[in-house]
């Protein structure tokens, strides 16, 4: 029996291609309007932001002081700033900032954190409990405190704020893909696995990633979110890309002394970030309502069917 | 978001008072109206608290902008036009070789608790200032000073063991402020002086509180303020809503220009633009290459075009200067014209020099506004002639001053200059700028041996050329002293020839 059973488990365990999931694209769409706004925003923004490294309609860094505080459509879309640069401009190019550094991070965060996770599953005991013990110290400092111990410490710019928010992404996934794991590794395929004679690492691979992947996809959508609000946080405070890269942050921060003359230099960037951030938040939620019919609530970890579909035992008399 | 949440709190607060003030203006329509009498109290507004209520321990400006000449007074003091005039001193003589100085002190005078002011509480004062345990942020103004002598209660001399001929000027700042033997070292919390207002209280993040001395030594001056209130308001737009809600009556040293325009029309308070003594100067570390090289200095100063750049900094309130002088100081030359704008010439003299593809380099920004918006504007106009700078935020004071002051491990750097008539820093060796030239040292060493005003005038403009074309740092603009304050209010000093909020005869229009 546990034979058999091992011989049909690995493409048991990739199953996250269940029938209910295989609708028309389109239809798909449809029945997660959440999903498609969240795609479609998503998609833009990371067009524009694409767009902004060969085209934007002046120079972000261009100064004509004397137009400045142009209102919008007085001159370009969006109007000057105090030094006269075009905001329109200076929010494409932010685009690329705050995109590129909130992906680069979630990216270093989910490796590692996946990482730390499915080896803290894989090896239980001592080593769990410290990698995860771990994450919890990390998880409790506040994240923009983190950001800006880090931040002063690597130097301000694109590696110090990709780094700082990188650590704390680290133990989100640690968790995530941990409590996950766990749970794959209680099945009895995995079992099976053990039975056929394969190592921890070989199982984590062919057995646990695959089963993991979807609440990973959904973190990672909400993380990207979280990741621009904290980049925006930390050029705010001043200890994002320095001038005269132009970010999102330092654009709000900049507006606060013109709110009276000039709101638009205020509502540009603020409206950007908000746009972006529910742009991630619908994109995570419709992916999970997608990927995990099945889980009822908003928030907690929900995971794909772990049930392996029903399979004839071909080893039965 | 703050910003938003402050505006609307603003708005509602007006609009609240609007109704209750509309109610009251009813209602008081139908009383007979009292004889309107002169306010005689006054909520003056500064952007920064003071750490302490001492100038004679402390560098703050903050601190003698509350005290000089409202507690504490000086043997001279400064009157609003920059000169110097006698104070607790009467008169003095100064002896022909200017080592000898001698003060005739006026009678009668005493310290708010009580103890009488004399030759020997001068000399206290000076001799703490300039004592071995002294930590007087001017202790190098007291350096020459050799000896003191009381020959009498009413007559004070100060032997010199070198000639110092700004020593009076020097006198008159509050550093140099006169301070009572029994109460100096409680000056720091609860000040006792000789001025015209007494200390009252010190509410510690939001107020300090001065009541008039009735006892003041100077009879003849009425002083119409009672009762006079600091208040510390730290954000822009809340000190606007101070100023329009009338919380606040004054702001002598409004911070944000951008909000300048935002009182044009308001029928209860006018805006005056005045003088400081702020130089923004960017200093250039001159020991370091390329700027070790003359022509790659004036380079950079001629990419500059400092009219757009005090537009853009600072919305266009400010003077421009072309020496590490302001148009306050005696003896000033317009020297802007000395290396103007002119981007192409700039490129020329980069090419001379070596540099036909510019270079790079970093500037180190202390987080103040003035000066991150300044290097930014820099940084464009450096990009026009190929120069890369690459701006770096330093936290001022600690990291600033230990990096740029202490260290010198900087390229450039950008902050303002409080000390009024600071042209001598380029002659102190070290100093960060590690500026050396044995012609300039020399005239600063002529302006001290010299006691004749027309003869020092003229060595100061020699010594503004000598910096205007070496530019070992690039002078950018003076600051303004932007005044926002209540129309009937009158007799604050719309110029700052030190930082200060001289209050002894501002008074209110009926």
């Amino acid at each position: 029996m546990p034979r058999s059973a091992a011989l049909s488990e690995p493409a048991a365990g990739r199953a996250a291609d269940r029938a209910g999931h295989r609708a028309p694209a389109s239809r798909v769409w449809l029945r997660h309007p959440p999903l498609a706004l969240g795609a479609l925003i998503t998609v833009a923004l990371a067009a524009i932001a694409l767009l902004s490294l060969v085209w934007t309609p002046v120079s972000p860094a261009r100064m004509q002081i004397a137009f400045r505080l142009q209102a919008p459509l007085a001159r370009g879309l969006l109007g000057t700033d105090q030094f006269g640069r075009d905001v329109l401009s200076m929010l494409m190019a932010g685009a690329w900032n705050s995109l590129s550094i909130a992906a680069s991070a979630v990216a270093i965060g989910t490796a590692i954190g996946t990482l730390a996770g499915v080896a803290g599953a894989a090896r239980r005991g001592l080593i769990e409990a410290a990698l995860m013990r771990g994450c919890d110290v990390l998880f409790a400092v506040p994240p923009i405190l983190s950001a800006m111990m880090l931040d002063a410490f690597l130097g301000p710019g694109r590696r110090g704020a990709i780094v700082a928010i990188a650590v704390f992404m680290v133990p989100v996934f640690a968790r995530v893909t941990g409590s996950a794991a766990r749970q794959i590794w209680a099945r009895d395929y995995i079992l099976a696995a053990r039975g056929a004679g394969k190592g921890a690492t070989l199982i984590t691979i062919e057995h646990v990633l695959p089963n993991i992947a979807n609440p990973i996809i959904v973190q990672v959508a909400i993380q990207l979110g979280l990741a621009i609000l904290t980049e925006a946080g930390l050029s705010f405070l001043g200890l994002g890309m320095p001038p005269p890269t132009p970010t999102w942050g330092r654009m709000l921060a900049d507006a606060q002394t013109y709110l009276g003359v000039a709101p638009w230099l205020a509502i540009v960037p603020g409206c950007a970030i908000v746009v972006t951030v529910l742009g991630f938040n619908l994109l995570g939620d419709g992916l999970r309502d997608l990927l995990d019919p099945r889980a009822g609530g908003r928030r907690g970890l929900s995971l794909p069917a772990l049930e392996p579909p029903q399979t004839p035992d071909r080893g039965a008399p | 978001m703050k910003t938003l949440l402050v505006i609307a709190g603003g708005r509602f607060r007006s609009a609240t008072l609007g109704i209750i003030l509309g109610i009251t203006v009813v209602a008081a329509g139908s009383l007979p109206h009292p004889a309107e009498a002169a306010k005689t109290a006054l909520v003056l507004g500064m952007n920064i608290e003071p750490a302490g209520l001492d100038p004679t321990v402390a560098a703050p400006v903050a601190v003698g902008q509350v005290t000089w000449q409202n507690i504490f007074e000086g043997l001279v003091t400064i009157d609003r036009g920059g000169r110097v005039v006698p104070q607790l001193a009467e008169s003095w003589t100064i002896a022909r070789d200017g080592l000898t100085y001698r003060f005739n002190l006026r009678q009668g005078v005493r310290f708010h608790d009580g103890e009488p002011f004399d030759a020997g509480t001068a000399r206290f004062a000076l001799d703490r200032a300039r004592g071995a345990a002294s930590v007087n942020p001017q202790k190098r103004f007291f350096a020459a000073i050799q000896s003191i002598e009381t020959p009498d209660p009413a007559t004070l001399v100060l032997h010199l063991s070198q000639p110092a001929g700004n020593l009076l000027y020097w006198l008159a700042w509050p550093a140099a402020s006169m301070v009572g033997t029994r109460s100096a070292d409680s000056d720091k919390t609860a000040p006792v002086g000789t001025g015209p207002f007494k200390f009252s209280s010190w509410t510690k993040g939001d107020r300090v509180e001065l009541v008039r001395n009735p006892d003041y030594w100077n009879a003849s001056l009425k002083v119409p303020l009672d009762h006079v209130t600091f208040r510390f308001i730290g954000d822009p737009q809340a000190e606007v809503a101070a100023l329009r809600s009338g919380d606040v009556d004054a702001f002598p040293e409004f911070a944000a220009p951008e909000l300048m325009g935002s009182f044009a029309g308001d029928p209860d308070l006018v805006t005056v633009i005045g003088n400081t003594e702020l130089k923004v100067v960017a200093g250039v570390n001159n020991r370091r290459k390329p700027f070790n090289d003359k022509r790659v200095r004036q380079a950079l100063m001629m990419a500059i075009d400092r009219p757009a750049l005090i537009t853009g900094a600072w919305s266009g309130y400010g003077t421009a200067i072309g020496s590490h002088y302001t148009p306050n100081d005696r003896g000033y030359l317009d020297l802007t014209g000395v290396l103007p704008y002119d981007p192409d010439k700039a490129k020329a003299l980069l090419s001379e020099a070596g540099y036909p593809d510019g270079f790079s380099f970093t500037i180190k920004v202390p987080q103040m506004t003035y000066a991150t918006r300044t290097a930014e504007v820099m940084q464009a106009m450096f990009a026009q002639i190929g120069v890369t700078m690459t701006i770096e935020p330093t936290e001022f004071p600690a990291k600033w001053v230990h990096d740029v002051f202490t260290e010198h491990d900087f390229d450039m750097t950008i902050v303002a200059h409080a000390e009024p008539m600071d042209i001598d820093i380029y002659a102190r060796d070290p100093y960060y700028f590690g500026y050396r030239n044995p012609a300039f040292d020399a005239l600063i060493r002529q302006i001290d041996e010299t006691t004749d005003a027309t003869a020092q005038d003229r060595i100061y403009g020699e010594a503004q050329k000598i910096l205007a074309s070496d530019v070992p740092a690039l002078p950018l603009f003076v600051m303004p002293k932007l005044g926002v304050w209540q129309r009937k209010l009158q007799g604050l000093w719309p110029d700052e020839p030190i930082p200060s909020n001289v209050l002894a005869d501002v008074n209110w229009q009926p």
